[in-house]
């Protein structure tokens, strides 16, 4: 059995090691198009902190592991894939056949349609290559615009400000990482950034980006404001690199469309990560979640399947953990509420505090919380389980801090009924 | 012979010892409020229910941990953080279910229980007997299975 993996992120080496595990014999290869051993973007802003080595941001040690696992890692773009012939063309000409092709391309950053956006002072925070670009420009006391205040321009807030800059962001929400925190929670750390000396501009886009010369551009805001820069960061969200199968016979919506085996339109390519549409947990649909822990189940899950397990997917919950500037942030599931549910809250402005829980009945579908680090995990198990908190809801109410004391209370035998 | 934390909620008194030496053992201080196990109390049922890492096959922090810093220990069995491999992303304290691997603000990683090498301190340090440190066998089939139904609905359809 010939196993092509697509992609050389986590989804990826997740369902080869997943793969290997279920048959010893099988040949894996993952094809990736970066010079780099495979990576995580998760670890960059971290490596952009001077906290690690680039090496720090391996999925993997590169030197003994695939070698071990019996994984072939190649180093070359792929050109086109044939499903009718079920083999890819790669950039050097050559061409591999597969049995079970696995897609796990991720997704790219999106390019807001901005004029300017070319100018050698503009890049995205995506790759590591970028990564390399915006140390080498952000210089101590060197002015700097962010433009889009989500979960990748605030994950990475931390390492500009301690990079020495003066930091700018605009965000056209109203309010910061607008699809992953509510009103209270984005004000929240909107306040946090602005006492860290982070110029914030919310509800504001950028019309322009101009050369200013001596290596400076200018940035004109929709709010009439002008900002010079020497560096500007885009990052406005990402969309599934798809490109590899348009116009092939595989369905795409806003992704490739999976289902509960991660398996697209056609029976022998499977899709897993930031590229693939499968089902989510709370409502049903089928939804493009680019966020690490739905890409390592998408990739196990496709492993198990095209092993030859049959292993259906439950759906993945939505779910993301911030640090913006040392202030912690995380939502999940149906956090914004569903008709008819009942919320709690807790909100504690002075100290930076907040959590939410949202009810369908008598079940948690969805939290946020802001400044709560201990035990937050247990949010998902609450959602994900469905438990039934019929006895825990009235405390839940007045006390929305009780989560681990209503998970344990309605999960273990605490010696008495 | 794989042994693990066994614990009786109903034996525990709230004496909070665990914490203390679970604290004093990873972080040198007596300090609860940086213990791997902590103690939860139930004002209403006058009860206390000590909790920590069950180091869980499905080893969902390791399977989420975007730079493999999360490993297990071959002599126990142990799912631990190698804290210099952690660069304190975070995601695994949202993928754990459990709630019982989390960011510690002080040392900038993930902590969760490393059953002290095989000499979990917490075991030690109870005076009554509520966590023990025994046999995997020992800890209760049947009581393991009631948890995980009563947990994970997944579980039932798959038993």
């Amino acid at each position: 059995m010939q196993h092509l993996i697509i992609g050389a992120g986590p989804a990826g080496v997740v369902a080869a090691e997943t793969l290997r595990k279920c048959d010893p014999d099988c040949s894996i290869a993952i094809i990736g198009d970066e010079p780099e051993p495979p990576y995580s973007r998760m670890a960059i802003p971290y490596y952009l902190i001077d906290n690690i080595e680039e090496s720090g941001t391996y999925l993997r040690d590169p030197r003994a592991h695939f070698a071990s696992q019996n994984i072939e890692v190649v180093q070359q773009k792929v050109d086109a894939v044939d499903t009718a012939g079920k083999s890819v063309t790669l950039a050097d000409g050559s061409s591999r056949a597969y049995d079970k092709l696995l897609i796990a391309t991720g997704s790219n950053p999106i390019s807001p349609p901005i004029p300017g956006l070319d100018l050698p002072q503009v890049h995205s925070c995506w790759t590591l290559e970028d990564s390399r670009n915006i140390i080498r420009l952000a210089q101590p006391g060197s002015n700097v615009v962010l433009i889009g205040a989500g979960f990748i321009g605030c994950i990475i807030l931390e390492a500009l400000v301690k990079r020495g800059v003066n930091l700018a962001v605009v965000e056209m929400g109203n309010r910061m990482v607008p699809r992953m925190l509510d009103d209270k929670a984005g004000g929240l750390l909107e306040t946090w950034c602005k006492n860290e000396g982070i110029d914030v501009h919310t509800s504001c886009s950028v019309q322009s980006i101009a050369d200013a010369g001596n290596g400076q551009v200018e940035v004109e805001l929709s709010d009439g404001g002008k900002l010079s820069a020497a560096l500007v960061i885009t990052a406005t969200g990402v969309k599934a690199n798809t490109s590899l199968v348009e116009g092939t016979d595989i369905k795409l919506d806003q992704g490739i469309l999976v289902n509960r085996r991660m398996q697209s339109s056609n029976p022998d390519v499977y899709a897993a990560g930031d590229v693939a549409q499968g089902v989510d947990f709370s409502t049903g649909n089928f939804e493009v979640q680019a966020i690490q822990p739905t890409a390592t189940d998408h990739g196990r899950i496709a492993a198990l399947n095209m092993a030859g397990r049959d292993d259906e997917h439950h759906g993945t919950l939505n779910m993301n953990v911030l640090d913006t500037v040392g202030l912690i942030s995380c939502s999940f599931g149906l956090w914004m509420g569903v008709d008819g549910g009942d919320s709690t809250e807790l909100y504690n402005p002075d100290e930076f505090q907040y959590i939410n829980l949202q009810f369908d009945g008598n079940t948690l579908v969805g939290a946020s919380a802001v400044g709560k680090t201990q035990h937050v995990g247990v949010l998902r198990g609450l959602i994900e389980s469905k438990i039934d908190l019929a006895n825990w809801k009235d405390r839940l109410m007045a006390d929305p801090t009780a989560v681990m004391e209503a998970y344990l209370a309605s999960t273990q035998e605490l010696g008495y009924s | 012979m794989q042994k693990s934390l066994n614990i009786d909620p109903g034996k525990c008194t709230g004496c909070l010892q665990c914490e203390m030496a679970c604290s004093y053992e990873h972080t040198g201080t007596f300090n609860p409020s940086r213990s791997y196990i902590k103690v939860f109390t139930f004002h209403h049922e006058g009860r206390f229910a000590p909790y920590t890492c069950t180091q869980c096959d499905e080893a969902w922090c390791m399977r989420a941990c975007p730079v493999d810093a999360i490993g297990i220990d071959a002599s126990t069995g142990a799912k631990v953080v190698y804290e210099d491999k952690c660069v304190g992303c975070k995601v695994c304290t949202i993928a754990c279910p459990f709630g019982t691997i989390n960011y510690s603000q002080a040392t900038g990683k993930v902590v969760k229980c490393d059953l002290c090498g095989g000499d979990p301190q917490c075991a030690a340090a109870c005076p009554t007997d509520a966590i023990t440190y025994v046999d995997a066998d020992w800890t209760g089939y049947d009581r393991m299975m009631a948890s995980a139904a009563k947990s994970l609905p997944s579980a039932e359809a798959n038993a």
